[in-house]
């Protein structure tokens, strides 16, 4: 199926010369939700904000529901939601006001059957003849996301959705994100909370310093994150292992000069002393040992790093 | 993507009334403020002067000086609305928006500069309308009044939408008027005959594109101006070219609003 959301070798140096992203490429499919995860700085706003028309590229192909974002702004944008990282939001307007306002700039005419139903989704409705500034900063967040919601988008971008809004919110946007999945809508979000990821996403990409290094469906990469791997050189290749060694998996590696052993980092037990008492009994000798977390799980620790 | 047909007029109209509500949120300035200033105006310029000047070029000075005052409030309105309606949603990051819409740099002019035309419009009748209170006003050619005054606000209103893209700060927002729009009015002859000028002074007033301006609205007042109607009309014109081209040049290089 053709990509929702299809960017192609896309960098972007800024006026001041930053490389804030280099060579992207990324397929998003319709319906995911795809959560955008690095650190603070990595490139996650700025390839949120050319996806959308708020930055533009230095170089590259964005296509969205098949419709070049540059050439083809019109159809590009009218499918596309943004909810901006920042709390930018009119002062003396209602809400009511600046959703239906969101809705017209996208082209539509009024529907305020519409309006109503995605303010009584955020918990907006109460709320629509009050004036933004007068709402709470959880409350602006939902003001965002309903004016992103206004022109009934098939693609929705949220930046950092949760940074700094309280439980119930988070919650609300939760339900919020898979209320729409369900209707169809994808979801692009960016986070450097790994929960969240955890949480709401599909398929995660990590980025880092510009550059997308790993994308993997959520599933797949939960399964990696708990897992590390030894490996034993060893002093004479082996050809078929013996029974005795059956019972810890191991993998041979090429032209059996090694043994690759991987274990739950999170378990209790890691199984190496018995592997390695297991070896010496064959009488399999090695000359040297390493070991290697997934390079993602190191991005994680920086990341968690970073947070604390 | 080109075309008539393909305006998004509701994007548009969405721009348009959200500017306008804020005119409308603010009335009491909006409108109470020019009321009394051009009552105040009338007070030292039409009694205090008008009782030792007399008539200018046999108009009573009272109704001579409406069309400056009209051209001064037009100016200064359209220059301030169109920059601080743009500068605003720079400065509060509120502008993603419309940057992140399916809308096309003529829209988001049409949309800004035609509601800030709009208001400084409104403006500029109700001083008309406070003049009448004041003298008897006879409008020699109401199309070409009409002409010069949707001209004009249209114009300025281009030139305040670059100043709002210009501007990085507040201060350079009231600079250009303060500094070059509201002198320039001044000396454009609005309450004066540049005729009244010491040759020297005359020939200098001839480079202040606003002289064009009060002229030819003053023309279409009384049928009189200080240069020709067809050099007015000509300046006018040529104004606007100037401003829609540095708009367009604008967001063709998508300067200030994008990085
Ligand atoms: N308008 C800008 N001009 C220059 N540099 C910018 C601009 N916006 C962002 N940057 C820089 O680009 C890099 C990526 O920023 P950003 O996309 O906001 O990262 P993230 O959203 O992942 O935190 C950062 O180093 C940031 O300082
Ligand atoms: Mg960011």
């Amino acid at each position: 199926m053709q990509p929702i959301v299809s960017i192609a070798n896309l960098s972007k140096v800024y006026a001041s010369g930053l490389h804030a992203l280099r060579g992207v490429t990324l397929d998003i499919a319709k319906g995911e939700i795809f959560a955008l995860l690095g650190p603070n700085g990595a490139g996650k706003s700025t390839l949120i904000n050319i996806v959308c028309g708020i930055v533009t590229p230095s170089e590259g192909m964005i296509r969205v529901g098949g419709h070049d974002i540059q050439s083809q702004y019109r159809a590009a944008r009218r499918m596309i939601g943004l909810v901006p990282q920042e709390l930018t939001t009119d002062a003396f307007e209602k809400v009511w006001d600046t959703v239906s306002f969101s809705r017209g700039l996208f082209g539509l005419p009024r529907d305020p059957g519409h309006i109503e139903r995605v303010l009584k989704d955020l918990a907006l409705y109460e709320k629509r003849e009050s004036r933004i500034m007068q709402l709470s900063g959880g409350m602006k967040r939902r003001v965002l996301i309903a004016k992103a919601l206004a022109h009934e988008p098939k693609v929705l971008f949220l930046d950092e959705p949760t940074a700094g809004v309280d439980v119930e919110l988070r919650q609300d946007m939760w339900r919020l994100v898979r209320r729409l999945r369900e209707q169809g809508v994808t979801v692009i979000l960016t986070t450097h909370y790994i929960e969240e990821a955890e949480e709401m996403a599909d398929r995660v990409g990590v980025i880092r310093k510009g550059e997308i290094i790993l994308v993997e469906e959520k599933v797949e990469l939960m399964r990696k994150l708990g897992k590390k791997q030894l490996t034993l050189h060893l002093r004479e290749p082996v050809g078929t292992l013996p029974e005795s060694l059956a019972r810890h998996a191991l993998q041979v590696g090429e032209g059996g000069r090694s043994l690759i052993y991987t274990y739950e980092t999170r378990g209790e037990r890691t199984g190496i002393t018995g592997l390695l008492g297991d070896l010496a009994d064959a009488g399999i000798a090695f000359t040297d040992l390493d070991t290697s977390q997934s390079s993602l799980e190191d991005i994680f620790v920086d990341l968690v790093r970073e947070r604390a | 993507m080109k075309g008539v047909s393909m305006l998004n007029v509701p994007a548009v109209l969405a721009i348009y009334r959200f500017e306008m509500a804020r005119f409308w949120r603010t009335a009491l300035q909006s409108i109470v403020a020019p009321v009394i200033s051009t009552s105040l105006y009338f007070v030292v310029f039409g009694a205090a002067i008008g009782s030792r000047v007399q008539t200018v070029d046999d108009i009573p000075y009272g109704a001579f000086i409406v069309p400056g005052l009209m051209m001064l409030s037009l100016l200064t309105q359209s220059v301030s609305n169109a920059s601080f309606g743009i500068y605003f949603p720079r400065f509060a990051g509120t502008i993603y928006e419309i940057l992140s819409a399916p809308i096309s740099p003529l829209e988001v002019v049409l949309g800004f500069v035609g509601a800030a035309a709009t208001k400084s419009i409104v403006i500029g009748l109700i001083i008309l309308a406070t003049a009448s209170l004041f003298v008897p006003l006879h409008i020699a050619h109401p199309f070409w009044m009409v002409f010069f005054l949707l001209l004009t606000a249209l114009t300025f209103s281009l030139f305040g939408f670059v100043i709002g893209l210009w501007a990085d700060g507040f201060e350079k927002l009231q600079l250009v008027p303060l500094l070059i729009v509201t002198p320039l009015t001044f000396l454009g002859g609005s309450f004066y005959s540049i005729e009244m000028l010491p040759p020297f002074w005359r020939a200098v007033s001839l480079f202040n594109p606003v002289v064009y301006l009060v002229s030819g609205f003053r023309w279409a007042f009384f049928g009189r101006g200080d240069v020709a109607v067809g050099v007015s009309i000509a300046a006018t014109l040529a104004f606007l070219t100037l401003c829609l081209g540095l708009v367009a040049y604008i967001f063709r290089t998508g300067y200030r609003l994008k990085s």
